[in-house]
């Protein structure tokens, strides 16, 4: 301390006698120190009192006194520093805990997108944040049946992480049970609506496809309908199904419908971020992505998803404000 | 010889003679006038948590030392409610939100130690110290 007052009042002296730029230049730089030290506000007060008591000895005390009275101010605004320090600390603690706790998530909701010959199966997912709030799972234990949850927790960050691990183990729970859409959903919903938060709520899409009977079976709980591509007819149709977001009520059924699919049919399952952009001319949304899928349907899957994306993030109107996530099943 | 002097707050006034009090020993046992104000800020603080919370308490001040350094040990005991959560209320951030003032985390950071004992509905009873470094 006792080095920093003699610098300090060797500079301020050097002010006072030539008031340069580049002595109040030397002072910022000055100052730097006393930050990097942790030197309180109120002790740089006292620092500059005692400068000026030592460079005007004659300085009436009243002046003297003016320093006392600044120095008890100043305290206050030196705790209110400290206490930012301290919280910007505290946030860096959360900020690395955030990064294990994202680590975990993303290992247990790791998905393995099922490679069959029979269907084409694509995926993207991408988050907004750290942690994703769109979750898709796939379940294909036997030849003969492969099925897909699209997942999309209303709400984000880690709220909705640990929401969706439920939804995760719900389903893993399920796995064994039945193939059906609707006694899926229904259990989901009675599990969430027991367990969550009324402010959380879960979108889901769940279909299942028959392998030998080409039959894909679908219900819906509040989510984005999925884009069915007819090939035969080279027509969209949307797979509407009625049922309540998960979570909201606790006995909700959940109705399910089957389509068969043929040679180059498709079904695009998407979460509302991939949607979430304003109108393209005459085009909506939903529109320009069936567009955009029927000028890459010649790509696999996979390719069909990463295509899409690029293109969407390119969009002068698209912002990435949600997690984006689509899934594509090709025959 | 042990010196202690207390004083009682029961109005707002009591808060200035806290204050007065301790910055005198704080003075008379050599602290500089930064520390001095720190001090007084802590005392003040305390002081105006029994005033505004317990309604009635003392504040009482006296010197200590040990092998060849001195110091001063403030004791704030109120009758008050007590602190039903002793943890919440030394988070930052928790009291100087609503403009209350530098808070207990804050008293904290301007003296050395600071210990807390309070039972709800029996009552708070603080103690700080410094020592002249």
């Amino acid at each position: 301390m006792k080095e920093l007052q003699t610098q300090y009042q060797k500079i301020l002296s050097d002010f006072l006698a030539n008031q340069t730029e580049r002595n109040l230049y030397i002072g910022q730089n000055f100052i730097r120190q006393l930050i990097q030290k942790k030197v309180a506000p109120e002790e740089v007060i006292n620092i500059h009192k005692y400068a000026i008591e030592q460079i005007y000895p004659e300085l009436p005390e009243d002046i003297s006194h003016s320093y006392d009275f600044l120095i008890e101010i100043m305290v206050h605004f030196g705790l209110t520093l400290k206490e930012h320090q301290s919280l910007l600390e505290q946030q860096e603690e959360l900020r690395m805990e955030m990064n294990v706790a994202t680590k975990i998530q993303n290992m247990i909701l790791r998905t393995t997108v099922p490679v069959l010959d029979q269907i084409d199966i694509g995926m993207l997912s991408v988050p907004i944040r750290k942690m994703n709030g769109d979750y898709v799972h796939f379940l294909n234990n036997n030849d003969s049946v492969v099925s897909v949850a699209v997942t999309d927790v209303v709400g984000k960050g880690v709220p909705a992480a640990l929401c969706m691990s439920m939804v995760k183990y719900g389903l893993d729970t399920l796995e064994y049970a039945t193939k059906d859409p609707s006694y899926i959903l229904e259990v989901l919903n009675r599990i969430i609506e027991k367990s969550v938060d009324d402010s959380m709520f879960v979108s889901m899409f769940y279909g299942t496809y028959n392998i030998k009977e080409s039959k894909f079976t679908y219900g819906s709980a509040g989510h984005e309908p999925a884009i069915y591509y007819n090939a035969r007819e080279k027509t969209f149709f949307d797979l509407e199904s009625k049922g309540l977001l998960l979570g909201v009520m606790p006995e909700v059924t959940y109705p399910q419908h089957d389509i068969y699919l043929e040679e180059n049919d498709f079904i695009i399952m998407i979460t509302d971020g991939v949607t979430d952009f304003r109108k393209q001319g005459e085009l909506d949304p939903r529109d320009v992505i069936k567009n955009l899928a029927l000028s890459c349907n010649h790509l696999s899957a996979q390719e069909m998803c990463e295509e899409m994306y690029t293109y969407l993030k390119k969009l002068p109107d698209f912002e990435l404000e949600d997690d984006f996530t689509v899934v594509i099943f090709k025959k | 010889m042990n010196t202690k002097s207390t004083v009682e707050i029961v109005t707002e006034w009591d808060i200035v003679a806290a204050r007065q009090l301790g910055r005198n020993e704080a003075k008379a046992i050599g602290f500089g006038a930064v520390n001095q104000a720190r001090i007084t800020t802590a005392i003040s603080e305390l002081a105006r948590n029994i005033y505004l919370y317990a309604r009635a308490g003392e504040v009482t001040i006296e010197r200590i030392s040990d092998e060849d350094k001195v110091g001063l040990r403030i004791i704030a005991a109120d009758k008050g409610p007590g602190i039903s959560n002793l943890k919440k209320v030394m988070e930052d951030g928790y009291s100087t939100s609503g403009g209350l003032g530098a808070g207990l985390p804050g008293v904290k950071r301007l003296m050395d130690t600071m210990d807390i004992q309070s039972t709800v509905g029996n009552g708070t009873t603080i103690v700080i110290e410094k020592w002249v470094k």
